[in-house]
């Protein structure tokens, strides 16, 4: 067993994952063979100093969620999901461009993260009580509370999900969104036609060919695939939420110091954001008399972030690397970014929404 | 003079083992079949090990469980309250459909083109040499997803089939819709003394089989045949249709029409169906045109000089002399190509086909996180179709072969 576990180690920490788009079969593939044969983990206890070896992060995303993961035009990885791995890289490296980002179909995410083909799997993933359990992930935390929507041509004429009876319905297979359509439907008494996709950009083009009246996701999705359409004020997300999605990232089980990096680095986004640390003012705290914000930054001498094996930098860099939760959400999701998402239940507690970092001390 | 002396027998060595070519072969038969066990063994230790590490087990209950997911053609009954097994079983009947359709196409595609690539008319063998070229060098996968395009991309939405003056109108007496989201033709529907039809239709077949047979044999006896083909038809479509207007029409056509959103009752044939199976079909008649242009260049020219010495027409020697022989080389191959085409299906999830990888590899596999079970039913099943495929065709290629006498 000592030389299959040394095996393992050296094998994972070679994977090199080259190709971002597609050819996620043969990653799926790959995962099951790995698991198969040389097993994919159970010595995954040290993820921090597999990462810090390889001295880069492997982050699963989104092979394209506008908003969440996409590339934008000068060819580098933008998105809200993006801004949370940079961050968490700069926490770790003290750079926020070294992470690697590995994108996953939602069919493939789960079995990638569990074969050690990403360190972290930050792809707009619900988190439910069986994938928490029976699919042994851990959750870090919910960086997004979102809902399932409907996106309707408005020629169309429908103006509420009631009124899908009999609809054909294109949907990502293998998400949360396929399971609730199902409830949703039957639960209303109408019948639908689901057309299987494998991702959002597949979705997309089934919806504007008219191969689906309706295309359903997370709302948060459509709306960030709505704006990017050619003509977006010929569409329509319904106003009905058919679901609770709260959206965050997740590592395997079994090595709880790295879930702890990770769910900390979230945290500190947010209370950033609450005590108005913002990427351009983080550097004229150093005389608060705020013992937390001391301690956040490092400025103080007290160094926490040594339990966990970080740098006593390690929040300052995270949230230099895009700013607070507020800021990245804007830049992302918000107005800056032209998708115009409200913040919502997504702001922070302090301005009525439900973001509430546990404290860190 | 002394006897010739033996060798002296040496006594067993264990060096022998590996210098003596008497033992040899078998030794390292042995060796190699030790390291075989060891390699199999490490494997499936390590996996149930790190599986355990994982917190994982291997267990097959989740077959059990609700699905909770909808699948869009189902052959069976089947709901989102169906469990996970239901919804590899809809799969597999899926996969079985796409395999059985797929096949029947593109073997007379493949005859037919295979024949048509032989012809003397320059223009059709090119083409026909165009035509297998072409599916034969690029990947399925490419050939699926663009039949798939063809076919969502330049066909019209059910909605333009709608208003006074429609954009898009019905074919053949408004009982076909073709449409982005798959093509609707009329269901028949059974009435009361429909089950007569049937009947007499399955008796119209074995009287048919039967005279085939004794046409056969008269041929032989004789030499004289009699006009098999056309008495055939004859015989299996009148009686029915006497039958059918004697009772008073007791099968009519359910008619799809538009509701809703899309086009109500009738048969439903998907775009995902009709792009998998077209292209499969496609693909692999490229193959067996191959394989049968091959079969029958195999034939000796003796064969068909000396049937059109006999007086036969060109179409009489293909059918009697050329493909008859043609068929023993042909049939072999074949089984591997229909292996192909019912392997190659599991491409499906490129056009949202629910076959059993998108069911049980797919849905099931990521709604339960069971991958290693899920994957290994899946490696079961389509070996389990492959073997059954090759048993069955290799039982009928013992029936075309020449039995030695």
């Amino acid at each position: 067993m000592c030389i299959g576990k040394f095996y393992v180690h050296t094998e994972v920490s070679k994977l090199k994952i080259k190709v971002k788009e597609g050819k996620n079969m043969k990653k799926l593939f790959f995962g099951v063979l790995t698991a198969l044969a040389l097993a994919a983990g159970g010595t995954f206890a040290g993820t921090l100093d597999d990462v810090k070896a390889r001295g880069n992060l492997l982050c699963g995303v989104s092979t394209g969620a506008p908003g969440f993961a996409t590339v934008d035009d000068s060819g580098k990885d933008v998105g809200f999901d993006v801004d949370y791995c940079r961050a968490l890289a700069a926490a770790i490296f003290g750079d926020p461009m070294a992470v690697k980002f590995v994108g996953l179909t939602s069919a493939v995410r789960f079995t990638a993260l569990a074969a050690g083909e990403v360190d972290i799997l930050a792809r707009n993933t619900t988190w439910t009580y069986s994938r928490d359990t029976d699919l042994k992930q851990t959750f870090l935390g919910v960086n997004y509370y979102d809902g399932q929507g409907f996106m309707v041509k408005k020629e169309l004429g429908v103006k509420s999900t009631t009124e899908l009876d009999g609809a054909t319905v294109c949907i990502q297979v293998g998400t949360t969104t396929e399971l609730n359509l199902a409830d949703y439907f039957k639960e209303n008494g109408m019948s639908y036609e689901p057309v299987p996709t494998a991702d959002n950009a597949e979705s997309q083009q089934q919806y504007l060919a008219g191969a689906c009246d309706t295309y359903t996701t997370d709302a948060s999705a459509l709306h960030g695939t709505r704006v990017n359409l050619e003509n977006p004020d010929d569409h329509l997300v319904l106003p009905e939420i058919i679901s609770k999605e709260p959206l965050g990232p997740l590592v395997r089980h079994g090595d709880d110091n790295w879930a702890d990096i990770g769910r900390w680095v979230l945290n500190a986004l947010v209370i950033a954001e609450e005590k108005g640390i913002t990427k351009a003012n983080i550097d004229s705290w150093k005389d608060t008399k705020d013992a937390e914000i001391h301690r956040l930054l490092g400025t103080g001498d007290d160094d926490i972030l040594a339990m966990v094996g970080l740098p006593k930098n390690a929040m300052y860099n995270a949230i230099k690397a895009g700013g607070n939760y507020g800021e990245i959400f804007e830049n992302n999701l918000g107005a800056t970014s032209g998708i115009n998402i409200e913040r919502g239940v997504n702001a922070s507690w302090t301005k009525g929404g439900i973001l509430y970092s546990p404290p860190f001390r | 003079m002394s006897s010739p002396t033996l060798p002296p027998s040496e006594s067993f060595k264990f060096s022998m083992l590996l210098s003596d070519t008497r033992y040899r072969g078998m030794s390292l038969q042995v060796i190699t079949f030790i390291i075989f066990m060891a390699a199999f063994f490490w494997l499936v230790d390590n996996t149930i090990k790190n599986l355990a590490l994982l917190d994982k087990d291997v267990s097959f209950n989740f077959l059990w469980l609700r699905a909770g997911y909808d699948i869009n053609q189902r052959l069976i009954p089947y709901t989102s309250d169906s469990t996970h097994g239901m919804a590899a079983l809809v799969g597999i009947l899926n996969t079985l459909l796409v395999a059985f359709v797929g096949c029947i196409i593109a073997t007379f595609l493949g005859l037919f083109v295979g024949i048509l690539r032989l012809s003397k008319n320059w223009i059709v063998a090119k083409l026909m040499s165009a035509y297998i070229e072409g599916f034969r060098n690029v990947p399925v996968l490419l050939w699926i997803v663009m039949v798939f395009a063809l076919l969502t991309e330049f066909t019209p939405a059910p909605r333009a089939f709608k208003g006074a003056e429609p954009e898009a109108t019905m074919l053949f007496f408004e009982s076909v819709a073709i449409t982005n989201r798959g093509t609707y033709f009329p269901a028949p529907v059974l009435a009361e003394g429909a089950y007569w039809l049937l009947l007499c239709f399955g008796l119209s077949i074995v009287a048919v089989i039967y005279f085939i047979r004794f046409a056969n044999k008269q041929k032989k006896d004789t030499g004289k045949s009699l006009p098999t083909f056309w008495i055939s038809v004859a015989a299996i479509i009148f009686p029915t249709l006497i039958l059918f207007f004697a009772m008073g029409q007791p099968v009519s056509l359910e008619y799809p029409y538009l509701k809703g959103f899309n086009f109500k009752d009738g048969i439903h044939l998907r775009n995902s169906f009709l792009a998998l199976t077209l292209a499969l079909a496609f693909y692999t008649s490229a193959f067996i045109a191959e394989i049968v242009r091959a079969g029958i260049m195999a034939v000796s020219k003796g064969q068909s000089e000396a049937a059109a010495s006999l007086g036969l027409r060109p179409n009489k020697i293909m059918s009697l002399i050329i493909l008859p022989q043609a068929l023993r080389i042909i049939v072999p191959p074949l089984i591997s190509n229909y292996l192909n085409l019912t392997k190659n299906s599991s491409l499906a999830i490129a056009v949202g086909y629910m076959d059993v990888r998108g069911t049980l590899g797919g849905i099931t596999l990521n709604q339960t996180g069971r991958e290693l079970e899920s994957m290994l039913l899946l490696m079961g099943f389509y070996l389990a179709v492959s073997l059954l495929i090759s048993s069955f065709i290799n039982y009928f290629n013992r029936s075309f072969q020449i039995v030695v006498r």
